[in-house]
């Protein structure tokens, strides 16, 4: 361990909120690039599916 | 494609957009894992146990999220004018596809390795940016990503923006040396390459052993954002094929 408290874990040696931005941007980053393509993935699904359904209604 | 024997049978395999959607279905969950095992331990290890800079101090942890994604951000833009030109080359769909998929993570992660620097660089050199060449030539990097996005959306037809999207990324191709040897040919703050495969690293196995776990671990992620979204594409463009009609219907 690096650090002799959680408070000073925190503080990072003063430079705490430069390095929680860094790494909460990288968690956005890697949030955004599944979840984007997952929520992608059902409109394309719901879309298809609609498609198909009025297909077999009218062919 | 008339003669069929001189290239191996996997490629002829990766050019079918159903063995590729069965193959990255089979492919995800053990990449997921993987990264999941791997930016967790990296992170944790990046934070809390690994040492301090003894002239940074702690503002040094934001390496293990730079580093790997300035390194991505690059094996992305190779892989897309790669993919790009096999498009190009032999008119594969897949290869297209793949091309277009890179594109937005290569984006996203070209602004956390620019967001991450410049977050460095305020604690580090004073300033949050500086018109130096690396820095100026990955902001390049992201604007290559944003063309190529730019022009994946304004042609109609798939296959002229396929083509189109392949020759701007293989002309931006030349930026990717630029970057690499911009610490070695200008004057510049930045400091130069952590890795590098003929020498050891210039820091201690404490600090470089995280990183390196970092850097697999942003593969492997890279590795599922990108077939997430191939796959997308594949069911989208190939709708009306009779497997894809199956797999949304059934």
């Amino acid at each position: 361990m690096s650090f002799e408290s959680f408070a000073e874990f925190i503080d990072m040696g003063g430079h705490g909120l430069y390095v929680w931005l860094s790494y909460a941007i990288a968690l956005g980053v890697v949030v955004i690039n599944i979840v984007n393509p997952l929520m992608q993935k059902r409109q394309i699904f719901t879309e298809q599916a609609r498609r198909l359904r009025r297909e077999k209604q009218n062919p | 494609m008339a003669d069929k024997k001189w290239m191996p049978r996997w490629f002829y395999q990766l050019a079918s957009p159903r063995w590729c959607y069965d193959i990255t279905g089979k492919l995800l969950p053990i990449f997921a894992v993987a990264a999941v095992l791997l930016l967790v331990t990296g992170t944790v290890w990046a934070l809390m146990f690994a040492p301090a800079d003894y002239q940074q101090g702690n503002s040094f942890r934001i390496i293990y999220i730079h580093v790997p994604s300035a390194i991505l951000a690059q094996s992305c833009y190779m892989m897309m004018a790669v993919a790009g030109a096999i498009g190009l080359i032999w008119k594969m769909k897949v290869a297209d596809m793949v091309a277009k998929s890179c594109a937005p993570i290569g984006a996203t992660i070209a602004i956390l390795a620019l967001a991450t620097g410049a977050i460095w660089g305020k604690p580090t050199w004073g300033s949050w940016w500086v018109w130096d060449a690396r820095l100026t030539s990955m902001l390049i990097l992201l604007f290559l990503y944003f063309g190529v996005m730019a022009l994946n959306s304004a042609i109609e037809s798939e296959q002229t923006a396929a083509q189109a999207t392949a020759v701007l990324a293989l002309v931006g191709l030349v930026n990717i040396p630029i970057i690499k040897y911009s610490v070695d040919w200008w004057n510049t703050l930045h400091q130069p390459a952590t890795f590098t495969l003929t020498e050891k690293p210039a820091m201690p196995p404490e600090m470089w052993i995280p990183l390196l776990v970092m850097v697999i671990g942003f593969y492997c992620f890279f590795a599922v954002a990108m077939m997430l979204r191939l796959r997308n594409e594949i069911v989208r463009r190939e709708r009306r094929s009779s497997w894809v009609r199956e797999l949304i219907s059934g």
